[in-house]
């Protein structure tokens, strides 16, 4: 299995990437990127979240009756993001507050589902763990890049340090305000796909 | 794939077996669940105070955004700098015997018996509470040690007062505070501790710059009317406006229509009235 575990890791990184392939979970990443501190707490949330119930899924998958198996999915997602909120809110408050409603919306995330049931029910637990993980890993790379130039051309800071003295407080860089609102993500994820599948030409779809 | 033998099958497609397996998997979580809530219950719960607090230091101007302090110290300077005070809204009297540091004003809202239903207002508040949580920062002359940093300004007893106000915004209801200089009319500073509008949008009225724009400020005008407001473009110098957040206009708008709320007939506006006689100040209108 040594290597099929680098490439259950790898394959949703670049080949297989859950946004800018799959394109799913592309609401949280509309949301959480306007600034990178925000985008790398939810990125380690999802990570963590995708891994542990791909996990727990995988885990029970021979003993989940198959008529309500979404829900079961569901009920173990829901509980893993409620514990990760919960502990969000005690150990790293002030970003739990500005991220706000999107920590529990990781339960409609499409990404952490679509692992459970497309992956974790037909592979062992170890390697639904990695799965999760390789997921959550490429879905956080998008998103990373995203804040990045978000933030930087939007309000020029990068982790909330002014890296491009602003014109307003007497720098030369004027601030892009479309760039902190959400169509900005929009634009910039679709130039992600484009390059991504420029890169690798056998992505593109046939017409 | 791996589905085991034939009964394990049939018994897996059971309503018996669904119902029970269900059952189980929902107990399991429920657990994690609530364990992780009653372990963490405590340590929110200090966090939670502790924001409250250190946004009441802030601002008042005790303390800087940027300096990072132990919980001890923002505790040590709140209890010298600061004092709780229940005030009845309607009469705007100080109210005795109950004690303001176990108050909960969210509590009292949502009581029927401590709150009444807010008149037709802007704000979108809907019920406003008989009794209110007010800080009043102490003056010089009261504090045995530590300092303020306006020695001077201190009238009767108090160097500035620290009313909490809340308001519909575009997606949320804001929670903050707005602190007053001794003359109950220029603003000493304002923030908010909860509230769920658009990060880098509406949420920008936690950015520091924009907040420091609101210091000197003036909310009545000579004939007593609240006329300050948060307005579109440049607001310049003059001391009733103050830059709004570009593309947060309707959180914008939500600030100026809690101010006037807040400091209006239904919210402290007889409070600000009574205090204003006992230390001097001219009686305004509403």
């Amino acid at each position: 299995m040594a290597g099929n575990t680098t490439k259950v890791l790898l394959t949703p990184i670049f080949a297989n990437n859950p946004i800018s392939v799959q394109i799913l979970g592309i609401c949280s990443a509309l949301a959480v990127t306007t600034k990178l501190d925000t985008a790398v707490v939810m990125s380690l949330a999802v990570t963590l979240v995708t891994a542990f119930s791909s996990m727990s899924v995988s885990l029970i998958r021979r003993w989940i009756p198959p008529q309500v198996r979404i829900i079961i999915q569901l009920v173990v997602i829901a509980s893993l993001v409620i514990v990760t909120d919960q502990i969000m809110k005690a150990f790293v408050f002030d970003i739990s507050r500005q991220l706000s409603v999107f920590v529990g919306l990781i339960i409609t995330n499409c990404i952490v589902m679509g692992r459970a049931e497309a992956f974790a029910m037909q592979n062992g637990p170890i390697a639904s763990f990695i799965d999760g993980i390789g997921n959550g890993v490429g879905y956080s790379l998008i998103l990373i890049i995203v804040a990045f130039i978000r933030e930087l051309t939007g309000s020029g800071r990068i982790f909330g340090f002014q890296v491009l003295p602003l014109a307003s407080e007497g720098g030369w860089y004027v601030p892009n305000g479309l760039m902190v609102l959400s169509p900005a993500a929009f634009f910039i994820i679709g130039l992600l796909v484009w390059a991504h599948r420029t890169w690798k030409p056998e992505l593109r779809e046939d017409d | 794939m791996a589905y085991g033998t034939k009964e394990v099958v049939r018994m897996r497609y059971s309503k018996r077996y669904t119902i029970l397996f269900s059952a189980a998997v929902c107990g399991f979580f429920a657990i994690l669940v609530t364990g992780s809530a009653v372990l963490l219950k405590d340590r929110q719960e200090q966090n939670q105070r502790l924001d409250r607090i250190r946004n009441i230091l802030q601002v008042a101007g005790y303390v800087d955004a940027d300096r990072k302090l132990s919980r001890e110290q923002i505790f040590k300077v709140y209890e010298q700098n600061i004092e709780p005070l229940l005030v009845d809204l309607k009469t705007g009297e100080v109210v005795t015997g109950l004690d303001p540091d176990s108050w909960d004003p969210r509590a009292a809202v949502n009581d029927k018996a401590l709150s009444v239903s807010a008149p037709p207002n802007r704000a979108g508040i809907v019920r406003v509470p008989k009794t209110a949580l007010v800080f009043v920062l102490k003056s010089r002359d009261e504090q045995s040690a530590g300092g303020t940093d306006q020695p001077g300004k201190s009238r009767a007893g108090i160097s500035g007062l620290l009313l909490p106000i809340e308001g519909k915004g575009l997606w949320s209801t804001l929670y903050g505070y707005i602190a007053l200089e001794a003359d109950l009319n220029t603003i000493r500073g304002i923030t908010y501790y909860q509230h769920g509008e658009t990060p880098g949008l509406g949420g920008e009225v936690e950015n520091p710059r924009w907040k420091n724009g609101f210091h000197g400020k003036k909310l009545f005008n000579r004939a007593g009317r609240m006329v300050f407001k948060v307005v579109k473009g440049q607001a310049g110098n003059d001391p009733f406006k103050v830059d709004g957040i570009s593309g947060a206009t309707i959180t914008s708008n939500g600030v100026t229509h809690m101010i006037d709320f807040w400091m209006g007939k239904n919210g402290f506006g007889p409070f600000l009235k009574r205090i204003g006689k006992r230390t001097g100040r001219a009686a305004d209108g509403e």
